[in-house]
């Protein structure tokens, strides 16, 4: 038997030149630092996830109906009347809570251990591009339900383009295919949630792990082991600080995949909205073009973006200002790499600086997303009494804005004028044997 | 002809006018799908102007009716309320309505309450700054975002402000103050949304 299997394997092999070859380059014989830890599960995890949501995705357009008429109702019959159909929407919808949780903390991860510098730039931009259509690919999710958030929330969103000087209002329109979103607004970003964009983020992944596995991987420890000396068990040229990515990284991520796939299953099973953080109560009314909720705040993963369109004023008669200071707070992420002119990658060798702007660029975005998620508007009067909440809710606001921002200046100062103490880097990763 | 010598001029030519007449080909293509977001000719048509009566407001009650299916305000202001409006001109971004707002109302409401008759605000109720429905909070009581309130609007989505005449307050994300759509009274108690008044330009 083990020899036709073989003979197939063989009869496939001499007709695709790069199957093998590419199997070996990328598991077996890609060589990944043997330091990896708890902070190397989410790029795996971000996969996890994504095969979730292009599964359970599928088997909702089966069922669900894009129009504006019945979208609702079809989203009621797949959590009623469809079998299994609430879990499937459950895990999609929690799904695309998580994908931000491990999104957020694989960038994080990549900021604290200096991944995103030489040589490794273009796999943070290709890594930003996924963040990029990641947020358009759940804004557009967020909209098919056609409960009354989703319609307020594809209004507010799309009319941040209305803010552009002179072609603002006609571009408008033309992304709403009418003067307000409505049947012709559903069907495209349907067409667009499901086909379009799911395509790009495909590619981009592929992209992104392509790019990162020609350069290798970074460490904790921020040291290059393609640098470090060679030989190691299983290929005197490799690098001696790197073991073969299966077995044995798959292995070790098979354990993030259980540990995740037990939060996962109890958030699906006993608190799928998340006391309405994963899945807004106000959605559960039908889309109303009349009436705004009252409580109208984006899923959490917007809140510290949302906040900073908040915080900033009209300036010069134009909304554009809070806009661009939004869509700033994205590309100043894009540009890390050149704001960084530090040559020390992680965290654990830098300076003392850099470990307080962290921390402070972590709170600024924690602040923001406290005041976006309206958790300032209830604390402030709880804690402080009957105070002028509009003035201490955007003096905050702003500050964190501040901090935001500041971050990205202060780093570039930092590292361009050589205030950064770093303490000496070793030559090989800390674990080796 | 293996030996003849390349014409390197020609062939930059050529690979040059290949590339000019396909992007051309490749943009041409690209209009009917890009037009093809464009509002359709069923969702322009929806639009005929409404006309509502207002004998069953009382003053100081808000009806909200749709036009274009825009939510318009019809406000029956009060006496205390119009009378609190001078005082806020000072707190707002074009208390005038003749600077950034200049376009947001036909000349005939180009005034100090933005209305043909003192008393009736009809206005298009869609914030300035990305389009929620602010909510109408009449009341001049101290409130939570403002000790000082005067009555008027407070959008839910970015807490921008508006005074009892849609004017809005500095400080905050909305640029302009909120449309007066053309309408025109048929009678004392009917008024007729998306049609100017006669005569009026």
């Amino acid at each position: 038997m083990a020899n036709v299997f073989t003979r197939i394997g063989d009869w496939v092999n001499e007709r695709t030149p790069g199957l093998m070859p590419m199997y070996r380059a990328h598991m077996t014989e890609y060589y990944a630092p043997k330091n990896f830890n708890l902070w190397y599960y989410f790029g795996s995890l971000a996969i996890l996830v994504l095969v979730n949501q292009i599964v359970t995705g599928i088997f909702l357009t089966m069922n669900y109906n894009p129009s504006a008429a019945g979208a609702f109702d079809s989203v009621q019959y797949i959590m009623r009347d469809v079998e299994w159909g609430w879990l499937i929407r459950y895990m999609h919808s929690t799904g695309a809570s998580l994908f931000f949780v491990v999104v957020f903390l694989h960038m994080f991860r990549g900021i604290m251990y200096g991944s995103y510098k030489k040589p490794r730039e273009l796999v943070w931009l290709l890594g930003m591009l996924i963040f990029l259509v990641l947020m358009a690919e759940a804004f557009m999710g967020y909209v098919l339900p056609w409960g009354n958030m989703s319609f307020w929330g594809a209004k507010v969103i799309i009319s941040l383009f209305g803010t552009i000087p002179f072609i603002g209002q006609t571009l408008v329109e033309w992304i709403m295919g009418d003067f307000l979103p409505a049947d012709a607004t559903l069907n495209r970003f349907f067409a667009l949630h499901v086909i379009a964009l799911p395509i790009v983020l495909l590619l981009l992944v592929v992209l992104h792990i392509a790019a990162l596995h020609e350069v290798g991987s970074n460490n904790p420890d921020g040291v290059e082991i393609k640098k470090g000396p060679k030989g190691n068990r299983w290929d005197a040229t490799k690098p001696s600080d790197g073991i073969p990515f299966h077995p044995y990284y798959t292995l070790k991520d098979l354990v993030g995949v259980g540990f995740f796939l037990l939060i996962a299953a109890f958030i699906i099973f006993f608190a799928p909205t998340f006391g309405g953080w994963f899945l807004e109560h106000d959605n559960s009314i039908m889309a109303n073009n009349l009436v705004t909720p009252a409580e109208i705040k984006p899923v959490w993963y917007f809140t510290p973006f949302y906040a900073i369109v908040r915080m900033i004023p009209s300036f010069l008669g134009s909304a554009v200002w809070g806009v661009l200071a939004m869509f700033g707070a994205i590309a100043v992420l894009f540009l890390l790499p050149w704001f960084d002119r530090g040559k020390v990658k992680s965290i654990r060798y830098r300076g003392t600086g850099y470990k307080v702007g962290l921390a402070v660029f972590v709170l600024a975005f924690f602040g923001l997303g406290a005041v976006g998620a309206g958790i300032t508007a209830e604390v402030i009067p709880e804690w402080f009494g009957n105070v002028d909440l509009t003035t201490w809710e955007n003096l905050f606001g702003r500050v964190m804005t501040i901090l935001y921002f500041g971050f990205f200046a202060f780093l570039w100062a930092y590292t361009h004028f050589g205030w950064e103490k770093t303490k000496p880097v070793p030559d090989r990763v800390t674990m080796h044997d | 002809m293996a030996n003849e010598v390349v014409d390197h001029g020609r062939r930059r030519f050529l690979t040059t006018a290949t590339a000019v007449v396909g992007g051309l080909g490749i943009v041409s293509a690209a209009v009917p799908f890009i037009k093809s977001w464009e509002p359709s000719a069923r969702a322009k048509a929806a639009g005929a102007p409404v006309t509502q009566s207002l004998s069953k407001i009382e003053p100081g009650q808000q009806l909200i009716v749709g036009w274009r299916s825009l939510p318009v305000f019809i406000v029956n202001r009060t006496p205390t309320q119009l009378a609190a409006l001078p005082g806020q001109n000072g707190r707002l971004v074009d208390p005038k309505s003749d600077g950034s707002s200049a376009e947001q109302q036909p000349k005939y409401a180009q005034n100090e309450t933005r209305s043909i008759k003192p008393e009736w605000l009809v206005m298009v109720g869609i914030c300035t700054h990305l389009g929620c429905v602010p909510g109408y909070v009449g009341e001049m009581k101290p409130e939570p975002f403002d000790p000082n309130w005067q009555g008027g609007y407070y959008c839910p989505c970015h807490h921008s402000r508006y005074d009892m005449a849609g004017r809005v307050y500095q400080g905050v994300p909305a640029p302009k103050n909120m449309q007066i759509p053309p309408y025109n009274f048929i009678d004392d108690t009917t008024i007729q949304i998306g049609v100017d008044p006669k005569g009026a330009a």
